[in-house]
Formats: structure tokens, sequence, C-alpha cells
């Protein structure tokens, strides 16, 4: 809420800097975004009158008026603006004042006429940025005034981004009884006047559905001056709020609404058609609005209608058929409560915020409406004059929010501040807060004022005691808690030693957002999920991702994009599956490797990553475990991979990821040239692990023993480990594989395969005579089951 | 017949200009050989008269020990050389770069988050996740924010078709865990929020850390405690902190904390309060007996602040160039 410091201080005014006051509004909840002082440097800026406009006799687009400054002679002054007039009133500068935009004012000659000042516009004073030619004063403003006494300035606009649970706040009343709370200074302001009616005249309301209206106060106000005009210390102060002056009578209403926080609406007379009646909306209903809009109105929307139909939104805007307009006379101005329960919701439905709404929806004083009334009653008829009827207000109490008292004891207000706060100072502070309280035993008993939606139990007075009190001066103190220690659990991995492999592997870790577009996820994942957002900020981030390679395939192509010949990335993150209802949620390390397998190196030739080399990667997080002989790495078929270059990673037979060669065409997609690689795994299932057992270590010396077989393309690597090992599993220590070998010398479809066994008895030294019979079953094994050849 | 002190230097002449271990084992035979002159000299003894011969004998004797060590000091001062030349040429130019794998690095903001979780672990705070697709009713109405409250409307919410929603803080992992634990706990909660805001200042997925401390006589001057010290620790050095009033629906009183930065500049870091009694009871717990407070800060600030990073949305473009420096 933006308000005039002058407006403010009217209500309250404590004897503290602007900077002091803007500190204390924002320590107390009421966060200053930006004090903006105006109107600085104006000396020699004054009221002047435009005696005489004459057209410059060498250019069409300039005027030569005279102008009386209010002391000697009217003096020449040349004026570009269209709308000048002779009688206008306006601020007038003279030679030798520099303006607050940078402007040296030099009594010069403009196309031969000489110009002994300028008249201004509210750009060039620094009053607002926008200008609609030079300022129009009214015209009672006295001429050879200073302008800034005047307009009181330099005033300071302070801009205040008020929370959600302080309604009252949104007021110049409301910032001024915190004000007034926190520095003691007292609260005052204008007399809040008696309007007594001049006429009989009323307008029938009936509300009946007082739950929604509890309370509608109205007054009929016949013979408005229709050339009566805002006065500049009102449109000031509105525009300083943000808000534009339209029309005499909605500015009073905008007037009234900032300072007491009661929002008004004034309806012209002549267009309403027989009773108001406040309701629920029928089925089908529309309403055009004071802008234009036409709104389809929902059947939980409270309106305010007459016999003609609907003719205003509650709380929200009033209805075009109904507003006043240049020929209105006869208005009917109306304060409603509309309570928060029923505006909750109502304008963000419709997309409908105004000013009106947001104070409604957070709560209005009940109590306020017929002094809005009255208040705006006296500020019309002292401008634009006419004749008030009687206040018609109907009321419904029991609908009305009763405030009970909350009882605040010292007990907790201590247990919850870790401090003392004397019981005089609590009084004081309730007492500065316009609180009606009295003693109870251990405390006081405070009945809250019905403007205070946000007081209904204690911790909501001990949050205001603290506030006013400030919480600067509540003192730190290190709690004191038993310190139990939990369980560590061995049984996982944590997935920062994950990470810490493969940083040192040579990944860099990403995070890549948890949405994508539709079209990558069902690229790389082959699926459509249920999982779309209803409101995603774009197409591009619009699914929640079945896999974490869409955005990473995404950032290694960026960055490729931007000379990086390597690509080597990870992500540890959730990936989403599962329904709409029951969504499911799997945590998943996944990496992508592309370019060379080292970087550019003088002694060692990189040469371009092919599978074996992220299935080293993949082998170092299997070997985390300590189950690495659980994993198996199978041939599959998978969408986004190559075939051929695909396989699932399987512990105990259960896939728990995969790996292999991104698809060429998906590469394509994603405008990768080179070979990419990939590997995306389930951590909760592939890093289950099992805490080690110690065995201890064979004192008896190993033999190795080398064999190389001959068998078919389609034989894997794993068999012919598993199938030695399952021949000799006494024996047989290590199986490695330490040569492929094809053709020339194999016939085409076969390979030859190197395996070294490393074996070892527990018990006694091994003989060479051992080795040859274990060689021997592996071999024979081998013979049965793939029909190996042993190669000489 | 030439004097032994003059065979001495002779020898000791040629011992020195012997530069390779050939030279020098020619003229060791010359003199120490089975021919060489000092055993010469040895087997001339006979000929003296034998009340001569041992005085002689211990003259001989010595002159071929001197003899002796002259032609090892010698031998040791070429291979010194010799293994000093070898050693030479093995040299290498020691500021090539090495061999092997380079290293990878860690996101910026899971070093910050890793950082914030050890501050926490340390002073004896359990770590908790939560889903990230919420229910409405973990995400809002638990923590005091019934339907249609205007404090819904500072979340900017991303909702799924049938009412579920991506998690806009990670408070929800407050309800969760003191549902599933009870109290009194002591946690954090770190992960990934969403925010329906993309702008210079906004990135639609950010990161967040919620503490959660519940116990008997937890007050607020507990909190901001905790929160100084975790302040100065984050971030290795004294810290200027204020609590401002402010207002969540879930705690009470509620404040946001701004930490002085550079020139008399106020920086707001995180939000926290006193957890709302409406919020114990919807977790079961009597907030006549417990009392507590929570804490919601932003990951990314932090590292922003720490790391000096001046442009969040670099966090989510995964630069490479950018990401390394964090290593």
């Amino acid at each position: 809420m933006k308000f005039a410091q002058s407006w403010l201080r009217e209500w309250v005014e404590p004897k503290i800097s602007t900077e002091n006051l803007a500190h204390r509004l924002t320590m107390a909840g009421h966060e200053v975004e930006s004090v903006e002082i105006e109107g600085e440097g104006l000396d020699g800026v004054v009221v002047a009158e435009v005696l005489s406009v004459r057209k410059h006799p060498d250019a069409d687009r300039l005027n030569v008026c005279s102008v009386s400054t209010g002391s000697g002679e009217p003096v020449d002054v040349v004026c570009g603006a269209a709308n000048v007039f002779a009688g206008m009133k306006s601020p007038f500068a003279v030679p030798g004042v520099k303006l607050p935009n940078g402007l040296k004012l030099r009594k010069s000659k403009i196309r031969g006429v000489v110009s002994n000042g300028m008249l201004c516009s509210a750009i060039e004073l620094g009053l607002g940025d926008e200008s609609d030619g030079i300022i129009e004063l009214p015209q009672d403003a006295p001429v050879g005034a200073a302008l800034s006494d005047y307009l009181h300035l330099p005033d300071a606009i302070i801009d205040l981004d008020l929370t959600p649970n302080r309604g009252d706040c949104f007021s110049v009343l409301g910032i001024a009884r915190d004000v007034a709370a926190l520095t003691g200074a007292p609260l005052r302001g204008p007399d809040l006047p008696k309007i007594a009616s001049t006429i009989d005249d009323t307008h029938p309301v009936e509300c009946p559905v007082p739950a929604a209206c509890p309370r509608f106060v109205g007054r009929v106000i016949r013979n408005i001056d229709l050339a009566a005009k805002t006065p500049a210390w009102m449109t000031e102060r509105l525009r300083k709020s943000g808000i534009r002056a339209i029309h005499v009578v909605v500015d009073v209403t905008n007037y009234v609404m900032m300072e007491l926080g009661q929002p008004l609406h004034a309806y012209d007379l002549a267009q309403l058609q027989g009773c108001i009646r406040p309701r629920y909306a029928k089925p089908g209903e529309k309403v055009v609005l004071l802008d234009s809009r036409e709104i389809s109105l929902h059947e939980d929307t409270v309106v305010i209608a007459d016999d003609s139909g609907v003719i205003g939104m509650a709380g929200i805007m009033g209805g075009l058929s109904t507003a006043v307009t240049e020929r209105t006379t006869d208005v009917f101005l109306e304060a409603a409560f509309w309570p928060p329960e029923i505006m909750a919701g109502q304008a963000r439905s419709y997309a409908l915020h105004t000013d009106a709404s947001l104070r409604f929806e957070r709560g209005v004083d009940p109590a306020g409406q017929g002094r809005a009334i009255e208040r705006a009653t006296e500020l019309l008829l002292a401008i634009a004059g006419g004749e008030a009827g009687p206040l018609v207000d109907r009321s419904s109490d029991e609908h009305l929010p009763a405030r009970n008292p909350v009882t605040l004891t010292q007990a907790r207000l201590r247990k919850v501040l870790g401090t003392d706060i004397p019981d005089e100072t609590v009084a004081e502070i309730l007492t500065g807060l316009g609180l009606e309280f009295g003693p109870v035993s251990g405390g006081w008993r405070v009945i809250p004022p019905g403007f205070r939606f946000d007081i209904d139990i204690e911790d909501d007075l001990i949050e205001e005691v603290a506030r006013i009190y400030g919480y600067d001066r509540i003192p730190e103190a290190t709690g004191i808690a038993e310190m139990p220690l939990g369980p560590v659990t061995e049984t996982g991995i944590d997935l920062e030693r994950v990470a810490d492999t493969l940083v040192a592997r040579d990944y860099q870790e990403v995070i890549t957002y948890s949405f994508v577009d539709a079209n990558s996820n069902k690229l790389v994942t082959g699926d459509t999920t249920e999982l779309v957002l209803s409101n995603p900020i774009s197409s591009a981030m619009s699914v929640m991702r079945g896999s974490l390679l869409p955005g990473m395939l995404a950032v290694a192509a960026m960055n490729v994009s931007r000379q990086q010949e390597r690509v080597r990335i990870f992500e540890i993150g959730k990936s989403f599956h599962g329904t709409l209802e029951n969504p499911l949620e799997i945590v998943r390390v996944a990496f992508l490797a592309l370019g060379t397998d080292t970087r550019e190196q003088w002694a060692t030739k990189s040469q371009n990553i092919d599978f074996y080399d992220v299935k080293g990667d993949l082998e170092a997080l299997m070997q985390m475990t300590g189950s690495e002989s659980a994993f198996d790495v199978v041939p599959c078929e998978h969408v986004a991979l190559q075939p051929g270059q695909a396989a699932n990673i399987e512990r105990d037979g259960e896939v728990v990821g995969v790996i292999g060669k991104l698809h060429p065409r998906i590469a394509k997609s994603f405008d990768l040239k080179k070979d990419v690689f990939v590997v995306e795994i389930d951590a909760n299932e592939m890093f289950a692990t099992s805490v080690p057992v110690a065995k201890s270590i064979s004192k008896f010396p190993t033999i190795r023993r080398d064999i190389a077989v001959i068998v078919d393309e389609d034989i894997s690597a794993t068999q012919l480990v598993r199938a030695v090992e399952s021949a000799v599993p006494d024996l047989v220590r290590e199986v490695t594989i330490f040569d492929i070998y094809r053709s020339p010398g194999i016939e085409a479809g076969r390979k030859s395969v190197a395996l070294g066994l490393i074996l070892q008895e527990t018990s006694r030294t091994l003989t060479d005579a051992d080795a040859d019979t274990a060689m021997n079953a592996a071999v024979q094994k081998l013979k049965q089951e793939f029909a190996a050849v042993l190669r000489d | 017949m030439q004097a032994l002190s003059e065979l001495i230097l002779q020898a000791e002449s040629e011992i020195d200009s012997a530069d390779d271990l050939i030279a020098l084992d020619a003229a060791r035979v010359a003199y120490l050989g089975k021919k060489g002159l000092l055993t010469a000299r040895m087997k001339g003894l006979g000929k003296l008269p034998p009340e001569d011969r041992p005085a002689a004998g211990q003259e001989i004797n010595k002159a071929k020990q001197a003899v002796q060590a002259m032609f090892e000091a010698r031998r040791t001062v070429l291979d010194d050389a010799a293994l000093a030349k070898k050693l030479a040429e093995d040299a290498v130019d020691v500021s090539l770069p090495g061999r092997g794998i380079s290293r990878g690095g860690r996101h910026p903001v899971s070093r910050a988050g890793a950082r914030i979780e050890r501050i926490f672990r340390d002073a004896g705070f359990g770590v908790r996740s939560g889903p990230e697709i919420e229910d409405d009713y973990h995400n809002f109405t638990a923590l005091n924010i019934p339907a249609n409250h205007p404090a819904r409307a500072m979340h900017d919410t991303f909702y799924f078709p049938g009412g579920k929603l991506l998690r806009t803080h990670t408070s929800p992992v407050q309800i969760r865990s003191m549902v599933e634990e009870g109290v009194p706990i002591r946690i954090i909660a770190p992960g990934r929020v969403y925010r329906c805001d993309s702008d210079q200042t906004h990135t639609p997925m950010f990161h967040q850390v919620e503490g959660l401390v519940i116990d008997r006589g937890v007050s607020f001057a507990n909190l901001k405690a905790v929160l100084h010290q975790f302040v100065e620790s984050f971030f290795e050095r004294d810290a200027e902190l204020r609590f401002r009033a402010s207002y969540f629906p879930f705690t009470e009183p509620s404040a946001e904390v701004d930490v002085l930065w550079g020139e008399g500049k106020w920086l707001e870091i995180l939000g926290c309060g006193m957890v709302h009694p409406n919020v114990l009871r919807n977790a079961g717990i009597d907030p006549e007996e417990f009392t507590g407070y929570a804490f919601g800060m932003g990951i990314e600030r932090l590292a922003m602040l720490r790391y000096g990073v001046t442009d969040l949305r670099t966090f989510f473009e995964n630069d490479l160039r950018f990401l390394r420096q964090f290593h």
C-alpha cells in the first residue's frame, strides 16, 4: 500500500524522522518497499495565474502567455503546452531556478520572443511520472504562494508490503494506529462528523441473505454540482497512493477508502431501478462491470441487484449500468461489510483483484461503514455541494463477526518468547494497540476490536506484544535439549558418497528442472506421463520428468553449442511416475558422457569414449555396495538406446537401471552429433548394501592359470566367468578376462576369450596337480555349456 | 729405489687423474695388483735383514692402506658423478600436466546444501525428506492455510488435475515428520520446491531447507540463537542479524531475518517463527506442553551470497564453464 507521509502524519505525529519511521514500520511487520521523496528543490516555483494567451508570431505550436506571479507586473512567458488557457492557475518557475529534473531556467528568447520563466508540468517538477501538459491548479490556489507551501511539499511516498493477516492496515488510519502503538504518539484524526440530513430522500435496501451481507449502509445525495472539480490536495494524495483522479464522486470514495480502509461505491441514483438487494448470483447471470468487462457469475458469488438485475459484484467492482457519469447529479453511496469468508477466493476465481476485494477478503472494520459514509458525505458536500438524505443502515448484528475475549498469561508469554517482559510494559503495549483489556490472575483478559481479524488466540496476542516490544529486544538463548544418538544405518549408501565418486571420475554435477517438455520426456522414456501440470510456466516445462535424461541431454546440447567438446555430467534427483492419484517418486542417479575419454593430454592419446568407459564408471558405483557379484548387465531393448549397446542393470535379477549408447535418432533430436553414453539408476534399489563381514586372508600362495577358448559371439563374458566359477567353486578366487580376439585365424561368428584364473586353497598350499585338475574341470564345463574350443 | 712416500704421491696423482672407472682400475692394478708396485715392495721384504722387516712391513702396509683409501674415495667420486650424469639425463619437465583422468565437481547449490546440512547435523539435527508432489492438506491446510486463505496467493502454486500440487515449500515435511516421529523433534528437511514464477529473481524450481525443533520449553530466544549461530557458521564470520516481524500462517510470532551485508545493507535471508498452536494440534501435539520453532531458507539465496553469484538463473542453466568454478 502506497500513501503520502504527510497524510499519515495528519493522523499521528511521532517525533521521528521519515527514515526512522520507515525503519519502525519495517521492524513491526509492515515492510517498507520504498520511500520516495517528492517535491524537493522547488524554491522559486510559485502559484501563478495565466492572464492571457496569444499565439506566438513565429511558431504555430507555441503561445505567449501573460502571467501574474503575485508580485510586480505580469510577465510574458512562451508556453508550448496545449492545455494552457486564460484564467488557468499553474506552477511557475522564475529564471535562475534549478528544477528537480536538472533543468536550469534562464531568461531566454524563444523564436524571437523573450520568455521570463516557465509554466511547469508534473514531470518537470518531479511530481509523478505522468504529464498531460502543464499542471492545472484549482481556481482557489493563491497566486504568488510558494508551490511547496500550497501543496505541502516535500512529501515522502511510503510503499508498504502488507502481510495478508493485517487487513486493518490497508488504510492511513490503520497504519496510524500501529505507528501510535509503536511510538507512543497519540492517534488523532479529522473529527468524524455526523452529517445532518437536509432532505428526506432514501433508497430502499433489503438484505435477504444477512450472512452474506450483515451490514449495508447507504445514503442519497442529490444535486451535486456537475462543474465541481476534485481539489488538488485530494488528487495529489490519491496520486501518491497510485490512484488516478477520475470523477469527483469516485475520487471522494477512493479517498475515504484509502483513509479509513472501507471501500465505498457510488451509484447514479437515476439509474437504480427499485430496491437494492445483495444476494447470491443466479445460474447464468451476467454483469457488465465498470471497466466494461462482461462477467459470467458463479452461484457462490454475492452480487448487488435491483429490479433490472445484477448491478455489481459485492466487494469487487460495481456495474456499468448504474455507474456515476459526467451527467450524474444524484448519487446513492454504499458502504457494506462483506465478510472475509464470503469474499475468500472470489476475486481470484475471476482474476479480478481490486482495491476493494483486497480489503474485503482480509477483513474491513465491521463497525466502520457508517463512519465511512459520513466522511464521504462531508467531503462531497464540501467539494461539490448537494443535499444529503438520512443514513440508512441495514445491519444484522448476529451475523457480524464477534470478537471473543482472549486471555494472555505472563507464563505463556515467557514460555513462548523466552524472556521476561514486565507486566507494566505488556499493559502499555496493549493500551497502545487500542485493545480493551482487564487484569485476570496471572495475566490479562483482552477483547480485540472488531477490525483485528488476526487476534483469535493467546499466541496472537503474544505476537502483538513481541512485535511492539521489538524482536530485537528479545535476547538470544542457546537451547538446551536432550541429545540422544539416533541410529546410523550402514545398509544404504549415502548419496553424497555416490556424488563424490562420480566427481572423482570426472563428472560435473548439474541440477535440471523436475519438469520437462512432454515430447522429450516421451522420447526418452517411451511413456506418456499422467503427471502434467495444469498451469505450467511454459510447454517446455509442463510434465514431470520420468527420467533425469531429457533435462541432462538438453544441458549437454547447450554446452556443446557453447564449444564444450567433452561433456561429462551427472544429476541426483527424483523422477516421477505413477498416476495423478498415486504419484511415485524415485530417487535416481544419472550420468552422461560424450567426447573423449580424457582431456587433451601431451603424453596420452585421448580417444572417443565407448560403452566400456561409462561401464567402468558404473562398476565403480557397483563396487560401493560390496556386492558387485550381485549385479548383471543384461542386453535389453530400450526406446532411447541404440540396439546392441543397451543393457539393463540388474541386481539379484531385479532391474535397477539402464546403461547404453543414446540412440542416434534421439541424439539428433537433441542436436547432439557425437556418441552419447548414458547410465540411469534407481538409487534405493541400486545402493542397498550389506555391512561388510571380514574373512581371514589366506596365507597360502595363489596360482594363476590362463586359458583361451573360442566360443560363439553371442556367449557373453559373464556367462563364461560364471561357468568357470561354478566349475571349481572352492578354488577360484578371481576370474579376469584379459583379452578378446577375433579373426584372422578365428572363424566368423566366433571369438577367442582369454581367461585368467587365480586359484587358492584356504588350508594348504595348492599343488600344480591340484591346479591341473581344476583347469580341466573348468575347460570341461566350458565345452559342455558353450561348445567352447580350447585355443592353443 | 724410490722412496715409499714418493710412491704414494705418484699413486695419488695417478688416481686423481683417472676420470673413469676403467682408468681407475688400471691404476689400482699398477699399485695394488699382483704385480703392482706396492705388492712388489711387500714381496721385496724378504731381502731385508730380519730385524728391519717388521718396521718396513708396517710402512708398506700403511702405504697400501693409504693408497687403497685413495682408490675408494676416487671411486665414490666417479660413481657419484656417473649417477649424477645418468639422473640428469632422466630429468623431466615437472611443469607438464600429469596423466590420467581429471576431476569433476559438485553443483554450487548442492555444495551449499551439504554445508547447511553438515552444520545442523553437527548440532544434533536429523535430516528428513518428503514428497515433492504433495497434497493440499500437507502443503497448506495442515499448516494453518485453509482453502481460499489470502496467504495462498503468496505461493503461486503449480497444480495437477485432480488437486495434487508441487510443494511450494519444504514445510509439509514438518507435518509428516511430527506425525511419524512425534516429539521432541529436531530436524531439517532440505529439498526442491516449486513456485509458478519465472523472472530475473525467480526460478520455477528452487531449493529450501526447513528446520523444526519441538520440545518442552523451546522459545523464540532459542530460535534467535540458533539462527544467529547458523549464519555465522555458514558464512564463517561474525554476522549481524535482525529479526523483523512478519507473517506466516504456520508460525506465530513470525519473523523474517535479514543479515547486514556490505555497506549497511540488510538482505533478507530466511523466514521463521514459533510453530503455530494449530499446526501442533494438526500433528496431534499438545501446544500447552510443547512449543517449538521452525525456519525455512532458500539454498540458492545463501549460495549466491556465499559464492558471489549474481544471477539466480545461472544455477539452472548448467553452463559447464560456470559450474567448474565450484570444484
